[in-house]
C-alpha cells in the first residue's frame, strides 16, 4: 500500500489535479453555503408566518408546519433524486450542481426554521410584552428586539448544521455533482489508490469544516459573554 | 376631568380563573392613584387590562371619552399612544445601551426627529440619576438602575397616564428609595399615575386617592388618610393592620 502510495504520488500531486480537487471543494462549499444561505432566509420567513397571531393565516400556518414535519423527515438522497427527475420531468434543465442546491434549500430550511423557532421562543416572554405595549408592531418587535437577543441560541446549533449539512453534500455525489466525494471517486476509477484518493477526499472535508467549527465555536463564545448578564437576568425573573 | 373610566369588568386568564370581577372606577386627570392589596387580588391584572395585555371578558374601558375597543388593532394602538407602563422585572430589551432603550420608541414608532428623541432621552436619564450610563447595557446595571432606566423609558414616550406595575418589588431594599426617589419626581409633572405597590408609606406620602383590592373587586376606594386611618370595611382595616405591622 505504501509503495503503491509512492509510485503514484507523482502523477497525483499535480497542479492540474490540484485545481480539480479545489473546483470540487469549491463546488462543496458553494452548494451548502448556497443552500443553507437561502435556508436561512427561508427559515426567518417561514418562522414569522408560522408564529403569526393573525387568525386567518391558520391555514397557512398548517401547511408550513406540514412542510417542516416533512422536510425534515426525508432522505437527503430521496429527495435528490426526487428534485432531479421531477425537474426534468416538468421540463426544467436545471444543472444538477442547481438541483443540489435546491434540495439543500428544501431540507435546510425546514431545519433551520426550526432552530429559528426555538431561538426566537428562547427569548423572554417579557420583550415581547414590552414591546407590544409600546406600539412596536410584530414586524419591529422581531427586527429590534426579539431576532438580535435570538442569536445567542440562534448560531451554535446553525453553525453546526452548516457544517453537517458540508458533509451531507457528499451524497449529491450519486446524481453526479462535481463535489468533493465525486472528485474521490473520479481519482479512483482512473487508478488512483482509494486511500490516496478518499483519503484527500478526506483531508478536505476536514479542512472545510475544521475552520468553521472554530469560526462557530469563537462566534458562540462572544454572544454568550454579550448576553450573559442577559441570560441571567430572564433566569431570575422566570423564578 | 375624567381621563379614564371603567366600567364593570371582568378579566379572566381561562374562563375558570377569573382574575377581575366588576370592577368599576374613574380616573381624573392628572390624578395619582395607588392600587393595592394582597397579592392575586387582580392589581397587575388592571394594568394588563388598560395596556391590552389582557382583553377583558366583559365591560368597558373608557380613556378620554373614548371607549376601547379591544378588538380593533388601531384603538388599542391609540390606547397605547396614551400611555406607557413600567414592569415589576424592568423589561429593558437586552440588546440595546441604555440610551437606545429610551430613545428607540419615540425614533422607531412615533418617527419623531432623531436629534430631538436624543436630547429628550438624556434629559430623562439625568433626571433619573443616569448621566453616566448612556452607553451601558442593562445587564451591567444594578436592579435600581435598571427600573430608573425603565421610567426613563416610559417618560420618552410622552405618555398622558403612566401605569407602574410594582416597580420596586423585584429590588433589593437599599435600591428601593432611589426608585421610589425618582417617581416621586415623576409625581409633579402631572402626569396620571397608576401605581401598584406594596410601598405602604410611599403609597400614601404620594397618592390623591387609594383603591383597595381583594379578590378581583374593588374593597375600598378613598383618600390616603381615609383608607389608612379610617378604612370603611373590614377586609380593609384588616390589611392596612397586617401591613402595618409587618
Amino acid at each position: 500500500m505504501i509503495q503503491q502510495f509512492i509510485d503514484q504520488a507523482p502523477i497525483f500531486f499535480t497542479l492540474n489535479n490540484g485545481l480539480y480537487w479545489l473546483r470540487a471543494l469549491m463546488t462543496t462549499l458553494s452548494m451548502a453555503l448556497i443552500g443553507c444561505v437561502v435556508g436561512f432566509i427561508f427559515g426567518f420567513v417561514l418562522v414569522y408566518f408560522r408564529t403569526s397571531p393573525i387568525p386567518w393565516l391558520l391555514p397557512l400556518r398548517a401547511l408550513l408546519i406540514a412542510y417542516v414535519e416533512i422536510f425534515r423527515r426525508i432522505p437527503f438522497l430521496v429527495l435528490t433524486f426526487l428534485i432531479l427527475f421531477a425537474s426534468r420531468g416538468f421540463g426544467f434543465q436545471l444543472s444538477l450542481f442547481w438541483v443540489a442546491c435546491v434540495t439543500i434549500v428544501l431540507i435546510a430550511t425546514a431545519y433551520i426554521a426550526e432552530i429559528i423557532r426555538a431561538g426566537i421562543e428562547a427569548v423572554h416572554r417579557n420583550q415581547w410584552e414590552c414591546a407590544d405595549v409600546m406600539n412596536f408592531s410584530r414586524a419591529r418587535t422581531m427586527l429590534y428586539v426579539i431576532v438580535p437577543q435570538s442569536w445567542v441560541f440562534i448560531v451554535p446549533p446553525a453553525f453546526s448544521y452548516f457544517i453537517m449539512f458540508i458533509k451531507e453534500t457528499s451524497l449529491t455525489s450519486q446524481i453526479g455533482t462535481m463535489e468533493l466525494m465525486s472528485a474521490g471517486k473520479y481519482f479512483n476509477s482512473i487508478g488512483i489508490s482509494p486511500l490516496m484518493a478518499y483519503g484527500t477526499c478526506l483531508l478536505l472535508y476536514f479542512a472545510l469544516s475544521y475552520p468553521l467549527t472554530r469560526l462557530g465555536r469563537r462566534i458562540e463564545v462572544r454572544l454568550k459573554n454579550r448576553f450573559k448578564g442577559n441570560m441571567a437576568t430572564l433566569r431570575a425573573s422566570d423564578q | 376631568m375624567t381621563q379614564l373610566e371603567i366600567n364593570g369588568l371582568f378579566a379572566e386568564y381561562s374562563p375558570s380563573l377569573p382574575i377581575l370581577e366588576d370592577v368599576s372606577l374613574k380616573i381624573e386627570t392628572g390624578e395619582i392613584i395607588s392600587i393595592i392589596g394582597p397579592s392575586g387580588s387582580g392589581k397587575s391584572t388592571i394594568l394588563r387590562v388598560l395596556v391590552g395585555l389582557l382583553h377583558p371578558s366583559q365591560g368597558h374601558v373608557i380613556v378620554n371619552g373614548t371607549e376601547v375597543n379591544y378588538k380593533s388593532p388601531s384603538a388599542l394602538k391609540s390606547m397605547r399612544d396614551t400611555m406607557a407602563m413600567v414592569f415589576q422585572q424592568f423589561n429593558l430589551f437586552q440588546n440595546m445601551s441604555v440610551l437606545r432603550n429610551v430613545m428607540i420608541a419615540p425614533l422607531k414608532i412615533k418617527k419623531e426627529p432623531e436629534a430631538e428623541v436624543e436630547a429628550r432621552a438624556k434629559e430623562y436619564l439625568e433626571i433619573m440619576g443616569l448621566g453616566e450610563k448612556f452607553d451601558a447595557y442593562p445587564d451591567q446595571l444594578s436592579g435600581g438602575q435598571q427600573q430608573r432606566v425603565a421610567l426613563a423609558r416610559a417618560l420618552a414616550l410622552r405618555p398622558k397616564i403612566l401605569l407602574l406595575d410594582e416597580v420596586t418589588s423585584a429590588l433589593d431594599p437599599e435600591m428601593v428609595n432611589e426608585v421610589l426617589d425618582a417617581i416621586r419626581v415623576l409625581s409633579t409633572k402631572g402626569i396620571t399615575l397608576i401605581i401598584v405597590s406594596h410601598e405602604m408609606a410611599f403609597v400614601r406620602e404620594v397618592s390623591d386617592r387609594v383603591i383597595m383590592m381583594d379578590d378581583g373587586k374593588v374593597v375600598e376606594i378613598g383618600t390616603p388618610d381615609e383608607i389608612f386611618t379610617a378604612a370603611k370595611t373590614q377586609r380593609c382595616r384588616d390589611f392596612i393592620s397586617n401591613i402595618i405591622q409587618h
